[in-house]
């Protein structure tokens, strides 16, 4: 029973994540697309600014509780996906660097270096989450001692590919909605532009990984076993169509969380799928880490219970007041006072 | 090389890197806070200017800590996937922690903090720093009791069906005397650190009378703090040293290079370690009885050689032996430094060959901090768990060739990331405090 509880706390965490870091991850590579001027670039990086630290802080969290949680599962997945995990620290190490270095030199060139590394290092993590989490919905090659015997360009295959390419317009979808929320005038046209037609490229995009999904893993299956479950998919479905009509109805903010739901209950859709295992073995699935054979001591779980019940909520609330706080759209004038004060110093 | 060492390579090199970097974050968000504390009771600007530069200095550092922390939380399973597998029922659990009570505080107020000066009232954006201060420095508290479960295990048992030590006692864990001495000398450090830091910068100023009036506001606040820290710094490390006398013999018989158990161990100023030979080509100036009585507080103490040891049972002699030696007398010089800013902090000249050594000073603490870490972590060697699990047992089953290439990656990374990092940092520090904001 705790095993089960921490296996949906577990998917919750990596949803949560996903919903939050989503929109800034989609607005750093809408950067190319949207931006026309200066002034854009900097609405842009201010429209995330405040929040991507505190976002990426889920992903900490999430791994954290896989390590205290299942640290079997922890330990095989991160040593077996060595190599797209560390590109994928690289990418966050690049990100985090580039919000905090661009403005701190004037020259053309620092700028646009960091324009560069600030759009792959926001495009290199949704596509390696995507390949991963894709993976491990198919299965990878983990023996019973949990050795890791596939290879990097294994974990590209087609379908893994499908759940980069699914994160990327995913998140920038969440991005553009973000977007329209924080911004003003001739930008925010744009990003309603642009989120209209990502909606239907991700419509597209969905409807390929869904059959993909059917013909590559065995995640139906727990569906069609448990009919009751398929209000995971059909509410993601309901949330995805929810979201244009509010946008058409000028209901942004509540857009912008219809698709963040959209996120979470695809990310549940997915890992629900694979219960009660953890990561599938594709040589044997008597080698698959599961929540009974990867789990935690009880007395860890029960503790763990304890802190996450009293700590996330907390978390929630602070964040959300944070949200609140910076929920006003950022104006030309507001990058323009930006850009005086630091020049007059 | 083979995986293991390679590995051990990898986690050196980023530990060291994320070190850089929090300790001013963990020693100057406390002085930041301080100064808003005193804009906000004073009213005095001043002080608001005080908060913004050294609040900007502290902004370019913060960033690549939190960045590179997470590199560290994820290569306990990239990395170390069986020590993952052996003590994630505690270990685990450790680093979760951190993270839901932490990191959260941290960088959800920091960005209030940084973003919300507008937003908020004086006070709000006060308290704002004061949690991401308090956020930082629990986080330290969570992490060093991991390592302090790495260093002196407690709490547990070993659960021989399923090969792993579970948990029995959280309260042992996070109560473990070894893992808070541990906490209490690395915040100690980390907040003289912060202190060296302003004094150091503030130095250079004073000493090319730019904005004079500003920097030595910043010198006389910050003189004390240091001076107080670096007391504490002592006494806790001394601590220190008793703890490890006790629960890891074989560390302390490194740090001392003392290779034949006795009574009445005397302490040599000056040493020389001979690993092969077992022994020291070089012994002078021996206080009698000195280092029985610092590490167990008699001079009669017996105190155990690394001759008791197996020799697959001892730590590398004479990394332990120097890094130990070089900390303990940077410390030294951090206390004459510390007390003469104190002494001299109200004159109406501070001597120029004391602001020259104070700039100079500033890179020091930060080898200091690296080299207690080095002492810690590699005089814990050959367990990676003291007593439970050796190191080589511990790593993942990967082939050197990727542990090299994410090595080399890493190290091409952060080379140039800590070169921008302390160029960015060097540039703002010289460039000094905003001018006095005009009330419209």
């Amino acid at each position: 029973m705790l095993e089960s509880i921490w296996f949906f706390l577990w998917m919750l965490l990596w949803a949560v994540y996903f919903a939050l870091d989503g929109f800034d991850l989609g607005i750093g590579m809408l950067h190319p697309i949207l931006c026309r001027t200066e002034e854009d670039k900097r609405i842009l990086y201010g429209a995330a600014g405040p929040f991507w630290d505190g976002n990426e802080v889920w992903l900490i969290a999430a791994g954290g509780v896989t390590f205290a949680a299942f640290p079997k599962a922890y330990a095989v997945m991160f040593s077996a996906l060595y190599v797209p995990l560390l590109a994928l620290l690289f990418g966050l190490i690049l990100r985090a660097v580039s919000y905090e270095f661009r403005n701190k030199v004037h020259h053309d060139l620092w700028i646009f270096f960091w324009d560069v590394v600030h759009f792959f290092a926001n495009l290199i993590p949704p596509l390696l989450l995507g390949v991963a989490f894709a993976n491990l919905f198919m299965g990878i090659p983990i023996d019973a001692d949990g050795v890791f015997h596939g290879t990097l360009m294994g974990l590209l295959n087609g379908y893994g590919i499908a759940g980069g390419i699914f994160f990327i317009c995913l998140f920038l979808l969440h991005g553009a909605l973000w977007l329209v929320i924080k911004s003003e005038g001739n930008l925010q046209i744009r990003a309603l532009t642009a989120a209209n037609c990502l909606w239907v490229i991700v419509t597209i995009v969905l409807l390929v990984f869904l059959w993909m999904t059917a013909t590559h893993t065995a995640l139906w299956d727990n569906y069609l076993a448990n009919l009751a479950l398929l209000i995971l998919p059909l509410g993601a479905l309901g949330a995805h169509f929810a979201t244009p009509a509010l946008l058409r109805a000028g209901k942004i903010w509540k857009a912008w969380g219809t698709n963040g739901l959209f996120i979470i209950l695809v990310t549940f859709f997915g890992v629900s799928g694979l219960y009660p295992n953890l990561i599938l073995s594709s040589l044997d699935p008597k080698a698959s880490v599961t929540i009974f054979n990867g789990a935690s001591s009880e007395l860890t779980l029960m503790i763990m219970l304890g802190v996450a019940l009293v700590m996330v909520p907390i978390v929630i609330g602070y964040q959300v007041w944070m949200y609140r706080l910076f929920s006003h759209p950022i104006t030309e004038k507001d990058v323009q006072d930006e850009m005086l004060e630091e020049f007059d110093h | 090389m083979d995986v293991v060492m390679l590995s051990r390579l990898q986690f050196a090199a980023t530990v060291f890197f994320h070190f850089i970097f929090v300790p001013l974050t963990l020693g100057l968000s406390i002085l930041v806070a301080w100064m808003e504390t005193r804009y906000v009771k004073t009213g005095n600007e001043a002080w608001l200017r005080h908060t913004r530069f050294w609040g900007k200095l502290f902004l370019i550092n913060f960033t690549l800590g939190v960045v590179t922390g997470i590199t560290l939380e994820f290569q306990f399973g990239t990395n170390w996937s069986r020590y993952s597998e052996y003590v994630g029922d505690i270990f685990g659990s450790l680093l979760a922690i951190e993270a839901t009570v932490a990191f959260f505080l941290e960088s959800t107020f920091l960005a209030v903090w940084v973003f919300g000066w507008k937003k908020l009232s004086k006070k709000a954006h006060m308290i704002c720093i004061w949690l991401v201060t308090l956020g930082g420095n629990i986080s330290a508290l969570w992490i060093i009791l991991a390592n302090g479960f790495m260093q002196h295990p407690v709490g547990y048992t070993i659960n021989e069906a399923a090969k792993r030590a579970e948990l029995t006692s959280f309260f042992d864990v996070i109560t473990n005397g070894f893992a808070w001495n541990m906490y209490c000398h690395t915040v100690f450090g980390s907040w003289v650190l912060g202190g060296f830091f302003v004094l150091g910068v503030s130095a250079w100023h004073i000493l090319r009378k730019h904005q004079e009036d500003f920097f030595r506001m910043s010198f006389k606040m910050v003189a004390p703090w240091t001076l107080i820290m670096v007391l504490l710094l002592a006494i806790s490390g001394d601590l220190n040293g008793k703890d490890v006398a006790v629960h890891q013999p074989a560390k302390l018989a490194a740090m001392e290079a003392h290779w034949d158990t006795a009574r009445n161990v005397p302490f040599h100023l000056m040493v020389i370690p001979e690993e092969e030979a077992q022994a020291n080509s070089v012994e002078l100036f021996g206080i009698p009885g000195l280092l029985s009585w610092i590490s167990f507080g008699s001079p009669d103490a017996e105190v155990k050689g690394l001759k008791d040891f197996q020799k697959e049972d001892r730590p590398p002699v004479a990394a332990t032996f120097w890094t130990f030696r070089l900390m303990v007398g940077l410390g030294m010089l951090f206390l004459l430094l510390a007390f003469a800013a104190f002494w001299t902090r109200k004159n109406a000249i501070i001597s120029p060959t004391l602001l020259t050594c104070l700039v100079w000073n500033i890179p020091l603490p930060y080898f200091a901090l690296g080299l207690g870490w080095a002492v810690a972590e590699i005089g814990r060697q050959p367990w990676i768990v003291y007593g439970l699990m050796r190191t080589n047992e511990a790593v993942s089953p990967l082939a050197a060739e990727t542990v090299s290439f994410s090595l080399i990656a890493f190290i091409i990374l952060y080379t140039l990331l800590g070169v921008l990092d302390i160029f960015l940092l060097r540039k703002y520090a010289i460039k000094g405090p905003e001018q006095p904001i005009q009330e419209a």
